[in-house]
């Protein structure tokens, strides 16, 4: 059996394989089809400092091969997650990445405060949702933002630090390396890409925002290029996402560069994608002979 | 709640009207556990969401839930072409159900179109105790009145051009019902616009009401929060979802 350890951040994974923030809430709706351990690790949903009621409905559309989504960060707030959530998922034998969004720079340093003595395995700053009308992806699209949000929430936290980069910029290398050096332990891509869908009939968008974020495996082949991209021009490990949904995917998004992935829409086709994925990964490596999975990570030979 | 996923054959299948289909599908784990107003959310070849139907009927002892469903897009079209003996991806049952009380009482069903399939399984749990107040757009799009008459229930047909039952809307047939009768519940199912008035009705006569309401789903378990709708609940307006607190509310709630 080919082993599937993974070490970001010095954190160690049981597996490469993580739900994506938003995909799978706090983890109790799909513990009722498979125990929580099975996960090399969970991004809980997006979190704010306070409760967040999100964007009026509709909130989804179907895209060809992929969807799009307006929640609008809908979240209980971190102290509820503190509280209530986080005790309860401690327990699962999986690394717990809290996904912290803030509309200023304040909130993420009072959040990831709030987090410092807790469980939490991991932050993955969120400065690139794309549904919200202040911070988020406000803060991923200039250097300038990228770095100073990244440099405050450092200066406030021990705990190992991912900043998750928006897709929705010109050069997304730039903004990795503007985190990366303002301290970032490691960075989490692609976030949703900004769409939209209109109904022909009513003249309508099929959102109520309008626009919303898309993802699911149409926007597979434009993350593969950015983690590609991304891993070649920082030192730091990047962890890959956008449009995974097989085991092959998740190999071909290692190979790009990314030393651990995490699936989004995948788990609303198929619930046990996470799962399916992890076996899979482990029986090509076997197959193949490769006795880690560390060792596909940013293997593909360029022409 | 306890919910499973996985491939189900069809058993039978059924064209009730043009355009809508009735299938049966063997799958005992979901059938033991279904309770009248639960959806089942089916994975359609080709496409990234589910879709979210209502759970028709279940039969616990056959292993088997019914499911009927209208083409209203892609993903029913495709739904539309499975014949017996295909497999079906589903994962369910999900949501609650309507909070139905003892069997004793008096319940009125009141559905439109396309909603009056779940209506089925609460009409059978109040069998002579229910009254189905029906509505079709016509004769031709009239589905499961015999079903409704078997189950024991007094049904009222409706329709838009007067081609079967009573010309007019359930609403309106749903008034002049109440004139003379005084149910303990109601419970609906249909277009938002029919819901809102049924639910206006009920509140106007002090009789509690459930409505089942649709949004778009991706997870349909309660993980995304993308099937948000805004209820009134504990003193404020809130986003809950309709797979995960609904798809049935009380009317009351339901911020129209
Ligand atoms: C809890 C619940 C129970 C339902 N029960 C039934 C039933 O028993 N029989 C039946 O015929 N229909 C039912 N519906 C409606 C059914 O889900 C839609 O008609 C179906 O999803 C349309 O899919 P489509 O691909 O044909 O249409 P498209 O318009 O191509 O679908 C595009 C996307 O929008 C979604 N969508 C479109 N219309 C609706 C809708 N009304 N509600 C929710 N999502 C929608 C689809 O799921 C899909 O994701 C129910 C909906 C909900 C929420
Ligand atoms: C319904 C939904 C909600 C999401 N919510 C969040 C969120 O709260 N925080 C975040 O960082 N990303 C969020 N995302 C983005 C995903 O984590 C992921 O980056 C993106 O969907 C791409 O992966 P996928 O194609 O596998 O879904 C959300 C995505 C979806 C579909
Ligand atoms: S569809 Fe995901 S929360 Fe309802």
């Amino acid at each position: 059996m080919a082993d599937l350890r993974v070490e970001i951040a010095g954190v160690s994974f049981k597996n490469p394989v993580i739900p994506a923030s938003g995909a799978f809430g706090f983890g109790h709706e799909y513990e009722k089809l498979y125990p929580l351990s099975k996960l090399g690790g969970i991004s809980v949903k997006g979190m704010t400092l306070n409760q967040k009621d999100g964007n009026p409905p509709p909130r989804i559309a179907e895209t060809p091969m992929g969807m799009l989504n307006s929640v609008g960060l809908q979240n209980p707030g971190i102290d509820y997650f503190l509280e209530k959530e986080l005790p309860y998922l401690a327990g699962k034998e999986t690394r717990i990445i809290a996904n912290v969004a803030g509309s200023t720079v304040e909130d993420c340093v009072t959040m990831v405060k709030k987090i410092e003595g807790s469980a939490v395995d991991m932050i993955e700053l969120n400065i690139s949702c794309p549904n919200v009308k202040q911070g988020g992806a406000a803060f991923g699209t200039s250097c300038e933002s990228a770095a100073g949000i990244t440099a405050a929430v450092r200066k406030a936290t021990t705990k190992p630090l991912m900043v998750k980069l928006s897709p929705n910029v010109t050069d997304i290398t730039a903004i990795a390396k503007a985190v990366e050096s303002e301290g970032a332990d490691a960075v989490s891509l692609i976030n949703t890409l900004l769409g939209m869908r209109i109904d022909i009939n009513s003249r309508r968008p099929v959102l109520k925002n309008n626009v919303g974020g898309m993802s699911g495996p149409a926007v597979f082949p434009i993350a593969v290029r950015m983690v590609w991209q991304v891993a070649n021009a920082v030192q730091i490990p990047v962890v890959g996402m956008g449009g995974i949904s097989s085991a092959e995917d998740a190999i071909e998004m290692m190979m790009a560069g990314a030393s651990a992935v995490q699936v989004g829409a995948a788990i609303f086709t198929d619930p046990y994608a996470p799962v399916k994925i992890i076996d899979g990964i482990s029986s090509w490596l076997d197959c193949k002979g490769i006795a880690s999975v560390k060792d596909i990570v940013g293997t593909v030979q360029p022409w | 709640m306890s919910y499973q996923q996985g491939q189900f054959p069809v058993i039978s299948k059924a064209n009730l009207a043009k355009n809508i289909f009735d299938l049966t599908i063997l799958c005992p784990e979901i059938a033991a556990n279904t309770k009248p107003g639960q959806f089942v959310h089916i994975r359609v070849p080709g496409h990234i969401l589910r879709r979210p139907i209502s759970i028709a009927g279940f039969d616990a002892i056959k292993g088997t839930i019914r499911i009927i469903y209208e083409i209203r897009g892609e993903g029913t079209q495709i739904l539309a072409d499975l014949k017996a003996g295909d497999m079906i991806d589903i994962l369910g049952p999900l949501g609650n159900g309507y909070i139905l009380p003892e069997r004793e009482r008096r319940c009125v069903v009141v559905g439109g179109g396309i909603g009056v399939p779940p209506l089925l399984p609460v009409a059978e749990h109040f069998g002579a105790n229910a009254t189905a107040i029906l509505g079709f757009r016509s004769a031709q799009a009239a589905i499961l009145e015999k079903d409704f008459e078997k189950a024991g229930a007094k049904t009222i047909l409706c329709t838009d051009d007067g081609t079967l039952g009573q010309k007019g809307f359930v609403t309106n047939a749903l008034e002049q019902l109440l004139l003379s009768e005084c149910p303990d519940c109601i419970c609906a199912c249909g277009p938002l616009v029919m819901l809102k008035k049924v639910a206006e009705i009920a509140a106007a006569h002090s009789i509690p009401c459930q409505v089942s309401l649709e949004e778009r789903m991706a997870c349909g378990v309660g993980a995304c929060l993308g099937c948000a709708v805004q209820i009134r609940r504990e003193g404020k307006e809130q986003y809950l979802h309709v797979c995960k607190d609904g798809p049935v509310f009380y009317s009351e709630e339901v911020v129209f």
